[in-house]
């Protein structure tokens, strides 16, 4: 899978050498922490983090994780939640004691062997949230952090040994959140690429070991490509004069637009609102730096304006084997109006969130809930359906949009397969 | 309608048959040596011989009865094939009598062709149906030749000098001259200009024809010579070539001869279909178990045998000492699916593997032959003798196809023995690996799916399916079942009785009440006995209408199926490929003495009973599959087979 990656695009576009808009260098963290100027994700996503609430709604998470609530939904309210200016001014300030703990704790996992040294023992979980806690990070790119970090603090003294280690951290690593797919998929991923060599077996153990810390670092840094990758790849499909329905807060999505903006595409962008975490309004506001035009929707003017749209452009938190995804609350619907209506649906994912899974309805998955705030009390008696996401079925779907090139939704099991038999 | 054409029911046009008259194979030669001259006489007779090997569907060739331009076409025609055929046979030169030389000429030529095409039938490619369309058209306007000339003497003159031209440089002449002229001599008319000019032009083609046979007739000429007499493919094609007018037909020849063999190779053997009167009369002499074929049968699936039953097995349990070639484990086997015995995919393809499995332990390479070739050989004679017995399920195909592979792959420095003890193992792999763990672990993904509080619908009895109950309620999942069950089998009654042993709550109704049944389930589970690279599910009859009303209900259909079942074959509809039960099992109801309106009705004349025993279900009604490779969507078959076959090869 990975080695068929399609990123000899960004190599193309590498050597094309465009000067004005260096291509948000595809790099590890600390250098799109470190670097402010990529236009707005990256920063704004770096600086919002709102000390009180995020904080507290991470620590929730992390705490007590009470089964019912989703983790994975809870961080993803916390880095993509509503955005008001004030809250971001705020958020600025506060913005500049965070980094350092950031750079900190980059600079410890990158020093081999230094992961959890000091004192207290190692703990994968700790690691993985510590990882999430950066919002420009994908849960499956954190993992796989988490798990370079587990291969670099193992003890271990033979090949057997510290695969054990790994196979146990990322088991650890799954059930800590069990609703996050990309987390799943990307440990999973991790396993599959990381052991899956029989050179290594042959090896002196401590030149096999830091062979995987290698392939950890480079399926890290295929998995920050992944997001260019698409973004170039969609170039295509978007074109000049054309009104684009997206829905919640996606940063590939994000990415995506932006790329259209720097090839000086003119377009205009219909934002859903995406309760109950608002991310809509989020993604509005950057869209809105961008100079894009954008209008926002209640969720429920997805019909209404259906026909204005030329395209439906969404995220996804999970691909999974029939080629439908999971995503956010509210997909299914607006691919079904699309359908329809006969409008295209496109998915930007990357392929780290393939998982295996295959839901035959909305109701077989594993739920994940989202506390949500109607703003009034709510008598006992009435029951409120938290469910934080839901699944869109593969002929609702028109294209995927991964690094592994534009795929048809069949062609994701076809991947799957050839990856994991 | 033409001599030694059988009488065939009522619809006779098949398309696939076009062209190939295995029947008047005999006929032709006598039919053609006898009234030639008469023929020559009397253009109403053009149509019959020349049109015997057109096909009622096919447009038949222009006949030019005026025009001019045939006289281009005509001399190209004929006259490299009477060169070509008298190469082969003893000179008749200067024999005057036109019968005698018609008789030596002419008769080897029609008929090979007759034979090659109904032994290439169904072998060929798109592409060389088209060719051969072609060709038929051309070999039979090669006999039709004749009766052009007779047609008009402008043809007829023209002829017979393009001939003289031409044989003159081949050094045969004389007796090409013979064969026209004879023809030429009752109707002799004056029709001068026209003459003249047909003339003119069928000397410049005659030159044409001669260049063109300057490289192509005599090499072909020796090569025809053996090959009438082997009356195999080849020679049909240089018929083909020969038959094709002038330059084109040399060029194409040259290309085309050799990749047509290959393609040949590579093609599948052709399934039998049996409206084929004359393959089914042959296959029938070859055949061990004798059936008697039920008389009426429902046009559309004519293609696919069905037997009288129940006449078989005495006859077939009587002959038991005089088949010797049969190892008596095979026998068995086939007898019990002679019987419906063993029925469902899997206990059938395991009955027959370690059937195979008894007969390559008792197995004795005979002297002076070779393990590898004369083992595949025998296994091969077990499996006609199972498709005898009953037509082989795909699962069994594949499970025949490794076998073989197996055989083929064996390395020669293995002794008798060890090969043997080889072979065995690999058996037992494959029916472990791919039939007995398969199903373990599809029971576990599939029990996955199955939530407490689910209700779920079975259609007849799979043993997969009836495995993966079994396992949810073990394993504590509170679920109903709906076990749906039609007439003639009524399989579903023994899967309903072992269920309810074990406690599960079951529901029982008939198919007719699906739709019905339909709004309380959550789920279907059914079997399948194969699945087609397109993602359409074969399997017993009737799953495809309760998939249909599931998929309208938006009830998830998953279908539980082993990956050695998977065929890379695409196939859209159950016509083509099905089977045919007993059509009296749908005309009786047992234990129902009051109702038996069609007593005595099944040898009437307007009545077809069609007792299908598979059907196709559409990809799109299917939402997952579950294999031993997970659970995939149907579109991903492919890969699966793909994966598959390579693993196999590995294995």
């Amino acid at each position: 899978m990975w080695r068929r990656s399609a990123s000899f695009i960004l190599d193309k576009e590498d050597n094309a050498a465009q000067p004005p808009p260096p291509p948000a260098k595809p790099d590890t963290l600390t250098l799109s922490l470190s670097s402010p100027p990529p236009p707005t994700a990256t920063t704004i996503a770096a600086t919002i983090n709102p000390p009180s609430s995020f904080s507290s709604s991470m620590a929730d998470t992390l705490q007590n994780p009470n089964p019912k609530i989703s983790a994975y939904y809870q961080t993803r309210a916390a880095h993509h939640g509503v955005v008001s200016s004030d809250w971001l001014a705020q958020a600025q300030a506060v913005a500049e004691p965070h980094l350092p703990e950031g750079w900190a704790r980059s600079g410890s996992a990158a020093e081999p062997g230094g992961g959890g040294g000091g004192g207290r023992p190692f703990s994968v979980t700790d690691e993985f949230n510590n990882w999430r806690q950066q919002p420009d990070l994908a849960e499956a790119v954190a993992a796989i952090r988490a798990l370079a970090a587990v291969i670099r603090a193992s003890e271990a003294t033979t090949m057997m040994e510290l695969e054990i280690e790994l196979k146990k951290a990322s088991d650890s690593l799954k059930n800590s959140d069990t609703t996050s797919i990309s987390l799943t998929a990307g440990c999973d991923l991790f396993m599959r690429y990381v052991t899956r060599t029989s050179a290594l077996e042959y090896e002196e153990f401590n030149s096999a070991k830091s062979r995987l810390i290698e392939r950890a670092e480079k399926f890290g840094e295929i998995s920050q490509k992944a997001r260019r990758i698409i973004a170039m790849l969609s170039q295509d499909f978007i074109f000049d004069g054309c009104t684009i329905l997206v829905h919640g807060f996606s940063r590939v999505v994000l990415e995506v637009l932006k790329t259209a903006v720097q090839n000086k595409k003119v377009f205009r962008v219909f934002c859903t609102e995406g309760r109950p975490d608002r991310s809509g309004l989020r993604l509005s506001n950057d869209l809105a730096k961008l100079d894009v035009s954008v209008k926002l929707l209640i969720d429920s003017a997805v019909a209404y304006t259906m026909d204005e749209v030329d395209m439906v452009l969404v995220g996804a938190d999970g691909v999974v084997e029939s080629g439908g995804i999971i995503n956010l609350m509210g997909t299914y619907q607006i691919a079904l109006v699309a359908h329809s209506m006969n409008k295209p649906v496109y998915v930007a994912a990357e392929s780290y969130k393939f998982a295996r899974l295959y839901p035959l309805d909305q109701k077989d998955m594993v739920p994940a809930e989202r506390p949500i705030d109607f703003g009034v009390p709510i008598p006992a008696k009435v029951e409120v359906e938290k469910s934080a996401r839901d699944y869109t079925p593969p002929q609702y779907l028109t294209l995927l949009f991964t690094d592994l090139g534009v795929l048809t939704p069949s062609v994701v099991s076809d991947e799957l397969i050839q990856l994991y038999l | 309608m033409p001599p030694g054409r059988v009488p065939h029911g009522a619809i006779r046009p098949r398309v696939r048959q076009v062209g190939f008259v295995p029947r008047n194979a005999q006929p032709e030669p006598r039919a053609r040596a006898r009234p030639y001259p008469a023929e020559a006489g009397s253009p109403p007779l053009a149509d019959s011989p020349a049109s015997n090997s057109l096909s009622p569907v096919m447009i038949p060739p222009p006949r030019h009865l005026s025009d001019n331009l045939s006289t281009f076409r005509t001399p190209a025609v004929p006259v490299p094939e009477a060169t070509r055929r008298h190469a082969g046979h003893s000179p008749v030169v200067g024999s005057y009598d036109p019968a005698e030389s018609l008789l030596g000429t002419s008769s080897p030529a029609p008929s090979p062709p007759s034979s090659d095409r109904l032994i290439g039938d169904g072998e060929f490619s798109d592409e060389s149906w088209l060719r051969r369309s072609n060709s038929a058209k051309l070999a039979s306007s090669f006999p039709g030749g004749g009766f052009d000339k007779a047609v008009s003497t402008a043809d007829l003159a023209s002829n017979v000098s393009a001939k003289n031209t031409t044989e003159k440089g081949e050094g045969t002449a004389l007796e090409v001259k013979n064969e026209a002229i004879p023809s030429s001599k009752p109707l002799k008319v004056k029709t001068t200009k026209s003459e003249r000019r047909a003339l003119q032009e069928s000397q410049r083609a005659a030159k044409a024809a001669a260049k063109a046979e300057g490289n192509k007739s005599i090499a072909a000429a020796s090569g025809r010579v053996t090959s009438v007499k082997a009356a195999k493919q080849p020679s049909q094609k240089k018929d083909v070539a020969s038959a094709a007018p002038s330059v084109a037909a040399s060029e194409k020849k040259g290309s085309d001869r050799a990749p047509e063999k290959d393609r040949k190779k590579d093609a599948p053997p052709p399934r039998m279909q049996f409206d084929d009167k004359s393959r089914v009369e042959k296959a029938k002499r070859r055949a061990v178990v004798n059936q008697t074929e039920a008389r009426n049968r429902v046009e559309l699936f004519r293609h696919l045998p069905q037997y009288e039953q129940g006449t078989q097995g005495p006859d077939l349990e009587s002959k038991i000492f005089q088949l010797k070639p049969m190892h008596p484990a095979v026998y068995k086997v086939g007898l019990q699916f002679l019987a419906g015995d063993i029925s469902g995919g899997n206990a059938r393809c395991i009955a027959m593997l370690q059937a195979f499995q008894k007969a390559i332990k008792d197995y004795i390479t005979p002297p002076e032959k070779n393990l590898n070739r004369d083992l595949t050989a025998k296994i091969s004679s077990y499996v006609s003798f199972f498709t005898e017995c009953r037509p082989l399920s795909i699962s069994m195909g594949n499970a025949i196809r490794f076998i073989k592979n197996r055989i083929a792959k064996l390395p020669l420095s293995l002794s008798e023995s060890e090969a043997k003890a080889l072979l065995c193992s690999d058996i037992d792999r494959f029916i472990n690996e791919k039939i007995i763990v398969a199903d373990q672990v599809i029971v576990r993904h599939a029990t996955t799916k199955i939530r407490d509080g689910d209700v779920l619908l079975t259609y007849g009895a799979s043993c997969i399916v009836e495995m993966i109950l079994l396992y949810a309620h073990e394993i504590g999942k509170q679920f109903r079942v709906v076990v749906i069950d039609s007439r003639p089998r009524l399989e579903g009654q023994s899967l309903l009785r072992r269920l309810i042993a074990k406690g599960l709550s079951c529901t029982y109704t008939h198919i007719n009440a699906v739709s019905y049944i339909m709004h309380e389930v959550t789920g279907v589970f059914l079997g399948a006995s194969s699945v087609f690279s397109n993602g359409t599910v074969y399997s017993r009859v009737g799953n495809a209408s309760v998939a249909m009303v599931a998929n309208a209900f938006r009830v998830p259909v998953i279908i539980c199926c082993e990956a050695y079942k998977f065929h890379e074959r695409v196939q859209l509809d159950s016509i083509c490929f099905n089977e045919l039960g007993d059509p009296d099992a749908i005309l009786k109801v047992p234990g129902r003495m009051d109702v038996n309106y069609l007593d005595n009705l099944q040898n009437k004349e307007n009545l077809q009973l069609l007792n299908l025993m598979y059907d196709a279900t559409p990809s799109e009604y299917v939402s997952m599959i579950v294999t031993d490779y997970g659970m995939i969507p149907p579109t991903s078959v492919p890969v699966i087979v793909r994966e598959y076959r390579r693993e196999q090869l590995l294995m």
